[in-house]
């Protein structure tokens, strides 16, 4: 192997951007519980000097990862996957409970979530089983391993009561996609997302009713009218089982914290000091920033009247009203620049292992930084998951810094294949 | 690795497109946010938002005739920001609230611990003269500011332990009711206690945008953000304010209790329990010092004795055991027992009179031996076939007037007393009892303990000749909806109508009777029909009891007096019901030397 030459074919772009967001958010961090009595960005007793030395472990953690054999995380993703899902059910037994979800594994001295993990060895796990050269996504059989290696990962961790990180495995739909199933499948998954959202809002009648009206009147203007009536019918009747279904979800599967957050987000609940207030107070800090911000450390939002979640979940909060729209808008093309150069990259992969990885963690950080900002703004429920690479919090900053170092490795060995 | 085609390559694109689209529909939403929408620009890196609660009037209580018992007086408490505490004066702050520089520290350390961007109560229930003090010098104290949080006040320093009172929420308060947060106000006890959601009303929020030096600027948004608090709703009661102020000054320097009822409706009247206290005693900061020391006075001023205090009934009781006597058949209105006076057995007559006696001449006289004839020759009656069935009608007749556990009611912490029952002498006598090893409940003595409100009660259920609504103290709610249904549901006993009017034609003869025992309290012009008792007392002196309602034939007033360690009923007890009975009746007293006898004694 060539391990010798390695550092003249790593990504170069990657690293640095990694490194940038990083800093960013350790800086962001220290602005927002900057605290006059721990001014040392290094000092341990603070948030920011914890993630400072998480940062300094993740960096190292990530250099030796670069080290090791390219086809070792190839060789070894169903034991890590098998891993995994121990971990995982170990949580729903020893693990503790925060917030209303048993999500955590408390080792003494650091405590992570282990749904973290899971996320990187999913996509290990479903990159070598598409690897395979008999397996297609045509074939059925490819389809329903493909589906099952994210599901199993996925209850478990919905099990746990983590609604929210259980979520992100959905995002694993795109890879499915890039790698062959049919875009029906996208189209549908986003269509009962909509139908979903307004049954809520609207309640189950006016939905039956609406969806009614519209079948009727595609019936009155088609043309083959007799050939297409049962077409429509069965599908009519699909879309009103769901809706009535998305009822008895809402209020048997999902937690009261979540129906509440939900509800607020579509406006069906107002609740000043209670759960809106940290969106309603996440909305004011950011657009109280203006176009050009309050400057750095100036934020008084963020600082004095936010909620503790403020450098955890909610820290684009804090850069958004001390760098204003200007410092979103740069923020944004970092981010967005980091999820192309991810897709450039996975396409330019010889190997079929390197490529899904690739999307998978290109998606992964998509869905992160989606849903996550979109909370902030009020655009999606909040349903707490990080901001990559920048929310505080160790596992978080470990893991996705351990699953974007895999990838690098890998993209720099991609001549190694014949 | 394997090197397979990537079949699907063109796809790229379409997982790009999603990527930059979802980007700048964010980005859209955010630059709405931040540039269009310029309303959240009133707060600029010099300013912040406070959320100050608004605080609801809590509802005001009002006597039957619509006198104010409690109303609502300003009141402060001083809030703490942590986080924005800064550049502070300790010294000065600490001097102007006269408190300690370890007891600053330790509410400042309490307020961290509930959460350093969330205000919590620093210093609560300032009054109005000392906010006068503070108020302008608020601007120095950086995350400190005042809310307005009312307290309550009682003008006519009366019913402290029916109307109750309100203190700072308890942390098993807060765990139980989401509503309430650290430093807020709960209803403790009484009305207070018992219509606490009634009363409390709705908080509100005001969103206030703060500028550097700590001053309140302006409304946050325009008050879009803002709730207005809901008032709690008013209480009318069924109390007279008069007749129990009344009360309360006939009782001066006695232990026990008065409790009037009207028996038309089962509203209370009055409510008095001796020795009693300020209610405004338990209102503002001092509550604390003051509660306490009321706790550890040993003549037990905060104990309701009128609710749950408990006594045997003592010779009132043998009305009932009349009636039960005719409802059964045993005797009727002719009936006649021989009394032996002093060497009666197995009961003695402690009143001199002719024999034999008839029933009224027996409730007249309260003579002992007639009633335990009666109730031996009821225990034994044929019909029910044996001394313990005869026993179960006896104890449902007695819980069909409300002893025992047997109706609900709005006062707080009410007892419930004890009838006794089959099962419970089983248990004590292992099976083998009869009418002899209870004789003492003939004469009301024994194991029955009752309330002051339920032998009230009783009289109102004597009075109305068959029936009574539970005793309660509410009259109507200001917001109009209508009161517990409970209090509104005739319960009627099993006793047929006829039976009452013998009983109240002897217990007339209580008062008019050649030898009735409260002949001395009777008032004219006013039919009273009464019945006095004796509660023995191991500890002391006996205790003294009377039951009356007035006017015989339409009662408006139920009236039951206990006065502790007083001896006879008729010496305390009976002129402190007609007093009581001629204020309500009457408008005023005419027997002022009667009164002023009463007041001015005081029983220690
Ligand atoms: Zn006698």
């Amino acid at each position: 192997m060539r391990n010798d030459a390695v550092t003249f074919k790593i990504d170069w772009w990657i690293i640095l951007i990694y490194i940038g967001l990083a800093t960013i958010g350790l800086l962001t961090i220290y602005a927002a519980v900057f605290d006059a009595e721990h001014p040392a960005i290094y000092d341990l007793a603070t948030s920011y000097g914890r993630q400072f030395l998480w940062l300094t472990i993740s960096l190292a953690a990530g250099m030796i990862l670069l080290l090791i054999n390219a086809r070792f995380f190839n060789n070894v993703a169903y034991i890590i996957y098998g891993f995994a899902i121990l971990l995982l059910m170990a949580t729903l037994v020893i693990g503790s409970t925060v917030a209303g979800s048993k999500s955590w594994i408390n080792l003494g001295f650091m405590s992570f979530q282990p749904s973290e993990f899971a996320k990187f060895a999913t996509a290990l796990a479903l990159a070598h089983y598409l690897d395979k050269i008999d397996r297609d996504f045509n074939k059925t059989r490819t389809q329903l391993t493909a589906y099952a290696i994210v599901l199993i990962p996925m209850i478990l961790v919905l099990l746990q009561g983590d609604a929210g990180s259980a979520l992100v495995f959905s995002v694993f739909l795109l890879v499915f996609y890039k790698e062959g199933m049919s875009g029906r499948i996208l189209v549908i998954g986003l269509a009962a997302v909509a139908i979903f959202i307004l049954t809520l809002l609207t309640g189950k009648t006016t939905v039956i009713i609406g969806i009614i009206v519209i079948c009727g009147i595609i019936l009155i203007f088609t043309k083959k009218r007799k050939e297409n009536f049962w077409k429509i019918f069965g599908i009519a009747a699909l879309v009103i089982t769901f809706s009535l279904s998305v009822d008895f979800i809402f209020d048997n599967v999902l937690k009261q914290h979540q129906q509440t957050r939900i509800k607020i987000i579509l406006g069906l609940e107002d609740d000043p000091l209670g759960v809106g207030y940290n969106l309603r107070q996440s909305k004011i800090a950011i657009g109280s920033g203006g176009f050009c911000g309050k400057g750095f450390l100036h934020g008084t939002m963020t600082k004095y009247d936010f909620v503790p979640e403020h450098h955890t979940d909610f820290i684009f909060c804090t850069i958004a009203e001390e760098q204003g729209f200007v410092g979103v808008v740069l923020l944004f093309a970092v981010y967005v620049t980091l999820m192309i150069r991810l897709v450039i990259m996975a396409n330019r992969q010889r190997s079929t292992f390197s490529r899904i990885y690739g999307y998978s963690i290109a998606s992964i950080l998509f869905f992160h930084f989606f849903v996550n900002i979109g909370m902030t703004i009020g655009l999606l429920p909040v349903i707490g998951i990080p901001l990559p690479f920048m929310s505080y919090g160790g596992s978080s900053l470990f893991f996705f810094s351990l699953m974007l170092f895999v990838f690098i490795k890998q993209d720099a060995n991609r001549k190694d294949i014949l | 690795m394997i090197r397979k085609k990537d079949k699907y390559q063109e796809r790229r694109f379409v997982i790009m497109g999603i990527f930059v689209v979802t980007a700048v529909v964010l980005l859209v939403k955010i630059f709405i946010l931040q540039v269009v929408d310029t309303s959240y620009r009133q707060i600029s890196a010099n300013s912040t938002v406070r959320y100050m609660t608004q605080f609801p009037a809590r509802g005001t209580v009002y006597d039957r005739k619509n006198r104010l018992l409690i109303y609502n007086e300003a009141s402060y408490d001083l809030m703490v920001i942590p986080a924005q505490v800064k550049n502070l004066d300790t010294n000065y702050l600490c001097n102007l609230l006269n408190i300690t520089k370890d007891d600053f520290n330790n509410r400042l350390a309490k307020a961290k611990k509930y959460s350093r961007f969330h205000p919590s109560v620093f210093f609560g229930q300032i009054t109005k003269e000392e906010y006068g003090g503070i108020s302008d010098k608020s601007y120095h104290f950086h995350g400190f500011y005042f809310v307005n949080h009312a307290v309550r006040h009682y003008p006519y320093s009366i019913a402290a332990h029916t109307l109750g009172n309100i203190g700072e929420v308890s942390s098993k308060d807060i765990e139980n009711d989401a509503y309430y947060k650290s430093g807020d106000l709960i209803g403790k006890s009484g009305i207070e206690y018992y219509y606490e959601k009634k009363l409390r009303g709705k908080k509100g929020v005001k969103a206030v945008v703060v500028d550097v030096h700590n001053r309140e600027k302006e409304s946050f948004l325009n008050g879009e953000l803002d709730t207005l608090p809901v008032p709690g709703c008013d209480l009318v009661l069924g109390l007279d304010a008069e007749l129990q102020q009344y009360g309360e000054r006939l009782m001066n320097g006695k232990t026990g209790s008065i409790v009037a009822i009207e028996p038309s409706t089962g509203q209370i009247l009055a409510i008095v329990s001796s020795p009693s206290y300020d209610p405004n005693a338990l209102v503002g900061r001092v509550r604390g010092k003051n509660y306490n020391e009321l706790l550890n006075n040993e003549e037990k001023p905060l104990l309701n004795r009128a609710a749950s205090g408990t006594y045997p009934p003592g010779s009132t009781f043998k009305i009932l055991n009349g009636l039960i006597g005719l409802q059964s058949g045993v005797i009727n209105e002719n009936s006649t027992y021989i009394c032996n006076g002093p060497i009666s057995h197995p009961i003695k007559c402690t009143h001199n009179h002719h024999s034999p006696t008839s029933l009224t001449e027996a409730v007249e006289n309260s003579c002992n031996p007639y009633f335990w004839n009666v109730f031996h020759d009821m225990l034994n009656a044929k019909t029910f076939g044996g001394v313990k069935n005869a026993f179960d009608y006896w104890y449902r007749q007695v819980v069909g007037f409300g002893f025992g556990n047997n109706f609900t009611t709005d006062i707080a912490f009410a007892s419930s007393g004890q009838i006794p029952s089959r099962n419970y002498y089983d248990k004590i006598y292992k099976g083998i009892w009869n009418e002899w090893t209870v004789r003492s409940l003939s004469i009301g003595q024994g194991e029955i303990l009752v309330t002051p409100v339920q032998l009230a009660n009783y009289a109102a259920a004597i009075g109305n000749e068959g029936f009574y609504y539970p005793p309660h103290l509410i009259r109507a709610f200001g917001d109009g909806s209508p009161i517990d249904s409970v209090f509104t549901t005739k319960i009627t006993t099993d006793i047929a109508p006829e039976h009452f009017k013998t009983m109240k034609n002897g217990m007339k003869r209580v008062f008019e009777g050649e030898h009735g025992t409260a002949r001395g309290s009777a008032i004219d012009s006013i039919s009273v029909a009464g019945k006095t008792g004796t509660a023995q007392n191991p500890h002391g002196e006996d205790h003294s009891i009377f039951i009356a309602f007035a006017p015989v034939d339409n009662p408006q007033i139920a009236i039951a007096v206990i006065v502790e360690n007083a001896g006879f009923g008729s010496t305390y007890a009976a002129p402190i019901a007609t007093l009581m009975i001629e204020k309500y009746i009457r408008g005023y007293v005419k027997r002022t030397n009667v009164e002023r006898r009463i007041m001015e004694t005081e029983l220690k």
